[in-house]
């Protein structure tokens, strides 16, 4: 009983908790980042350095007028948002922070579960939330929302392909679906799959830039052309739902290529006997450090790089990475035939 | 127990999205019953111990084939109704009454197999439920046994992609 | 309450394809109908996989990846052809789509 309800809506308990204090700690980050880089100081007002600004900013989109705009088809425009935060929400059922733990004299699994489906899993639950972007934009009934959402839904599709692609390689080299498995044959093999797969690493964050519609691909909401594209209608909480999401989106790929590319909860050089005190640092730290670590990635990038346009951001999806893409796939395969037999 | 309180459920959530899909009056309320509908079955698919199946249905049908119609019905932004049209020539009290003779066709198949379900009750060697291998077992009779049909679904696959493309071009 | 036996996915799986042969033969929307193919092929699937769990053979769930790849194709060229009938016609109704009607 406890194993099987008790234990799981603890885990999921504290998943929610933490995933929402980090997405608003992002936002703080991000802001700071952004600043340091173009060196300004940030936000420095709300509390020493800014640290109780996310908590300001959450009270400012609560207590903001609703508007819904007057010919918007008002039950879509409601559930778009919400179409959108479950599915980045929910894809966090299968990522593993860490291996299985003694808590009170009980093992427990520092996962909330263990798919044998679970990369697919992760693909799919990605799919449902294109459905909130073209529906917020339809429902809005207004005409820079459709455009943007409609871009938006063909950037995500195009470059959902490329990402699928590199899952395959990805599953290749560790003859498994299962998050964990793929986590433990880094371990097996004694090297992350960052070193094994570079191109596959490549093409994948790429994507994952496209996907969360961050910078250099983030046309859907470019503010010189669209305004803010699918939801310039938005305000107050919907509006909030759509920027939770999609800094959840942002936590959820960098945790993905964490588990996938750089060993997940695993020290670094798993297998180096002298290097052994790293492993007194818990593994969930471990997996926090990679996971900030390629956050930051996105962050540096949104500060270096500018805009792609529409018609380039569709022909290096379609006609650099998923060729790419598939010749990765094509070589793993044969590497993995020759040195198999 | 569980099994039945989560059949009926779902079974109840996938018959009633349906008959939204078809009674809805905007297009773009039929598609989301429809994503509805297909995650429910989905669902049920799990239910049934086919995880991958579950996956790729939302990934095929919910992540791509619906978007698809999304897009067109917002390409096709209907000046009148499509319902308004109205056709002498045609019976639609014939085709509910051809569907009628299915309903009662079913209805007997559920009669006859609720009084004799003798035959089909002792399943032979079912797949457990939590069948761990379940993505080996597909793959392994995909790729070796179903060879060939597997690569003549990709050639419809190519063929259809290759259509759709010619179809969609401004100039036909 | 009755064990859940294959019996009772043919039947949910029955109603399913009723439901999607009504949309096919009284809507007038092409869109809808070809929703209501979709939903007739859903049935079918859910008919395989319960005798493919009931078997203990996957052949059943390799016939339904078939029937969603057959499935996909249907609805790119079925859209594509609505498309481009759209473009000519300004129409989706399936009564005016009548050119070739004897």
């Amino acid at each position: 009983m406890i194993d099987l309800i008790v234990l799981p809506l603890i885990k999921i308990v504290f998943v929610l908790t933490g995933v929402l204090i980090t997405v608003m700690y992002l936002v703080l980050l991000e802001r700071k980042v952004q600043a340091w880089v173009q060196a300004r100081l940030g936000p420095m007002r709300v509390g020493p350095h800014g640290v109780l600004q996310p908590i300001a900013d959450v009270v400012k989109l609560f207590v903001k007028e609703d508007v819904t705009p007057a010919r918007a088809e008002k039950w879509v425009f409601t559930a778009a948002p919400i179409i959108v935060l479950v599915p980045a929400l929910i894809a966090f059922a299968v990522i593993p922070f860490g291996p299985e733990v003694n808590l009170f004299g009980r093992p427990v699994p520092l996962y909330i579960t263990d798919l044998n489906v679970g990369l697919l899993y992760i693909v799919s639950v990605a799919a449902i939330g294109v459905y909130g972007i073209i529906l917020g934009g339809w429902a809005s009934n207004s005409k820079y929302p459709l455009l943007g959402s409609l871009r938006s839904s063909a950037q995500l599709i195009s470059y959902e392909l490329a990402v699928t692609l590199t899952f395959v390689s990805v599953i290749l080299a560790a003859g498994s679906l299962s998050m964990v498995e793929i986590v433990e044959a880094q371990r097996n093999n004694g090297i992350w799959f960052a070193f094994v797969q570079p191109v596959a690493l490549f093409i994948y964050f790429v994507g994952a830039l496209a996907e969360t519609n961050r910078n250099p691909f983030d046309l859907p909401e470019a503010e010189s052309e669209l305004v803010a594209g699918f939801h310039t209608e938005y305000s107050g909480m919907r509006f909030a739902l759509f920027f939770l999401a999609e800094y959840t989106n942002m936590i959820v790929v960098s945790a993905v290529a964490t588990t996938l590319f750089f060993g997940g909860w695993l020290r670094p050089f798993p297998n180096v006997e002298w290097l052994s005190f790293l492993g007194l640092v818990p593994p969930w730290i471990w997996f926090t450090l990679k996971t900030f670590a390629l956050l930051y990635l996105f962050l540096w990038i949104r500060a270096t790089l500018p805009r792609y346009r529409y018609d380039q951001l569709m022909q290096l999806g379609w006609k650099w990475l998923i060729p790419l893409a598939i010749a990765n796939i094509i070589v793993t395969a044969a590497v993995k035939v020759v040195l198999g037999s | 127990m569980g099994e039945a309180i989560a059949f009926y459920t779902l079974a109840a959530l996938i018959l009633g999205f349906a008959v939204l899909v078809i009674t809805a009056r905007n297009t773009v309320h039929s598609v989301l019953f429809l994503v509805a509908n297909f995650l429910f079955v989905a669902a049920l698919y799990v239910l049934l111990g086919a995880q991958f199946l579950a996956v790729i249905q939302v990934i095929v049908y919910a992540g791509g084939i619906v978007v698809l119609y999304l897009f067109v019905v917002m390409l096709v932004n209907l000046k009148r109704p499509p319902e308004a049209h109205r056709d002498r020539r045609r019976k639609a009290g014939l085709g509910l009454a051809f569907s009628l003779v299915i309903l009662a066709e079913v209805v007997a198949i559920a009669v006859f197999g609720l009084v004799q379900p003798a035959h089909l009750a002792a399943p032979k060697a079912p797949l457990p439920p939590e069948a761990a291998d379940n993505v080996q077992q597909v793959g392994w009779a995909l790729y070796t046994q179903y060879l060939v049909p597997f690569e003549v679904a990709s050639m419809l696959l190519l063929v259809a992609m290759v259509g759709a493309i010619v179809l969609a071009r401004r100039e036909l | 309450m009755t064990p859940i036996t294959p019996v009772h996915y043919i039947v949910l799986s029955a109603a399913l394809f009723t439901i999607g042969v009504i949309g096919v033969l009284v809507r007038r929307n092409v869109i809808v109908i070809l929703m209501s193919i979709e939903l007739i092929l859903n049935a079918v699937n859910i008919n395989l996989i319960a005798f493919s769990r009931q078997l203990g053979d996957p052949v059943g769930q390799v016939f339904a990846i078939f029937i969603i790849c057959v499935a996909a194709a249907e609805a790119a060229v079925g859209l594509g052809i609505i498309l481009a009938f759209y473009r000519n016609k300004e129409t989706v109704n399936i009564d005016e789509m009548s050119l070739m009607r004897w």
